[in-house]
């Protein structure tokens, strides 16, 4: 327990980028195979993040640039804190204050479409954010610890105990990776409504910070739902593999839904979750 | 390092064209065509588009759109015509409101005949893009080189 965190978050903020660029990469290919596609090469997210690098710095106000900054350090902050085996509920007030950040970076411009944008991320905040405190404590339930060191080490399989908040959890989880038919606030296809929601303004440099960001961001979900499955490593491999794989099935076979339903199937989610865990302390209580 | 060739995200307009050369322009994103092979998305956003995709010979309403969506767009950009429309103003062109062709609103670099143009040489016309696109690019490094050159040396200087 000396140094052994502090390896897990260097090698997480060393990594991430590249695993989760080659998650978007593969991603992509698979997408396009579902719609009968060729699709572009596997590096084709780096090739992206690249170029915007070397576009010209185009900026309407320069605070948006810092909060950008801040919501890239503090999603790595937050995968960080959780490959180091930290408080697993610490981790989601960064991970939330992190949304905070491009929210508000969003709204430091003037333009309506950023402003929409911006309104539809803090309405995604509203639906994922019950279910994801709900699933720090279920895993607590199990576990009997937040600290995510002693549940991924724990030799009780999380997922038979909490099936529905692996599946409010997994509910969500397309809202997070920005996945119709949740991706309300911005979204990776070439769709064009509302022009580009939240990352509108952005461009160049700042719009490939929060592609970096966003990269953080799914290693980290995909790491959240392996402590599910953490007693048997291989089978949580397997279960993160095969959840993504629900996810990318998911994007392509459904439309995108109006915010009011992303919030009712958020909320509907986190009952599922309340739910299972009311039937799990009834257990844990001795009823049965 | 050139990822500016790998990854050119389009945004399209359409500046008053009768929707043949649009139609064509879409067909690039079909299955068939599937632009995305080289990277190429269709973006609805100026300020993340590096190929300004225009088609129609623009009329005078659209005139300050078509200005301000590529000034909105950051360098290195490039602005292909497609369409006979968009480079001369076509069957239009005698029209009252009729600018005649894209070329006397924003610079144009690449002019892509047809009535409609068809999809492979709309295809073409972005790979000739690319190139120029790249020399932009190189031009652009070297400008903000030189300016960093020069306002070192005055930096020393004074």
């Amino acid at each position: 327990m000396t140094w052994t965190w502090l390896i897990g978050a260097i090698l997480f903020l060393i990594l991430a980028p590249i695993v989760g660029g080659l998650i978007a990469g593969i991603d992509r290919i698979i997408t396009a195979r579902m719609q009968g596609r060729v699709g572009p090469p596997l590096l084709q997210p780096f090739y992206d993040v690249g170029k915007l690098f070397e576009k010209e710095r185009a900026v309407v106000t320069t605070a948006q640039n810092f909060y950008v900054l801040a919501y890239l350090i503090f999603i790595a902050v937050s995968g960080a804190l959780f490959f180091a085996g930290g408080d697993l509920l610490l981790i989601i007030f960064a991970f939330t204050l992190a949304h905070v950040f491009l929210v508000l970076g969003a709204y430091a411009v003037h333009s309506p479409y950023s402003h929409i944008g911006a309104e539809r991320e803090l309405i995604q905040l509203m639906a994922y954010e019950p279910m994801i405190i709900l699933a720090a404590v279920g895993l607590y339930m199990v576990t009997n610890s937040f600290l995510v060191a002693d549940i991924a080490t724990a030799t009780v399989p999380a997922i038979l105990y909490l099936p529905g908040v692996f599946l409010g959890f997994a509910t969500i989880l397309t809202i997070k990776l920005r996945k119709s038919p949740f991706d309300i606030s911005t979204s990776h296809h070439a769709h064009q409504e509302i022009v580009k929601g939240i990352t509108t303004e952005f461009s160049g440099s700042t719009l490939a910070q929060v592609e970096i960001a966003h990269w953080y961001e799914n290693v980290f979900l995909l790491g959240f739902v392996f402590l599910f499955f953490a007693w048997n490593p291989v089978i949580g491999i397997v279960a993160v593999v095969v959840t993504y794989l629900a996810e990318i099935f998911i994007d392509n076979v459904t439309a995108r839904v109006r915010w009011q339903a992303a919030l009712k199937s958020g909320w509907l989610a986190a009952v599922l979750g309340i739910a299972n865990l009311a039937i799990l302390s009834y257990m844990m209580l001795g009823g049965v | 390092m050139a990822f500016l060739k790998r990854s050119p995200w389009i945004l399209h307009y359409d500046a008053s064209s009768c929707n043949g050369c649009d139609i064509e322009v879409l067909a690039c994103l079909t299955p068939l065509y599937d632009v995305e092979r080289f990277g190429i998305i269709n973006t609805g956003n100026p300020k993340h588009a590096d190929i300004l995709l225009i088609t129609g010979g623009i009329n005078s309403q659209n005139r300050e759109v078509v200005k301000n969506i590529y000034e909105q767009m950051p360098e290195p950009k490039v602005v292909i015509a497609v369409g006979v429309c968009a480079a001369s103003g076509g069957i239009f062109r005698e029209c009252y409101n009729i600018a005649g062709g894209v070329d006397k609103v924003i610079p144009v670099d690449v002019y892509v005949p047809g009535c409609a143009a068809r999809p492979e040489m709309i295809i073409d016309g972005v790979v000739k893009a690319l190139e120029i696109l790249e020399e932009k690019r190189e031009k652009m490094t070297g400008a903000t080189q030189i300016k960093e050159s020069a306002r070192q040396a005055a930096g020393e200087s004074t």
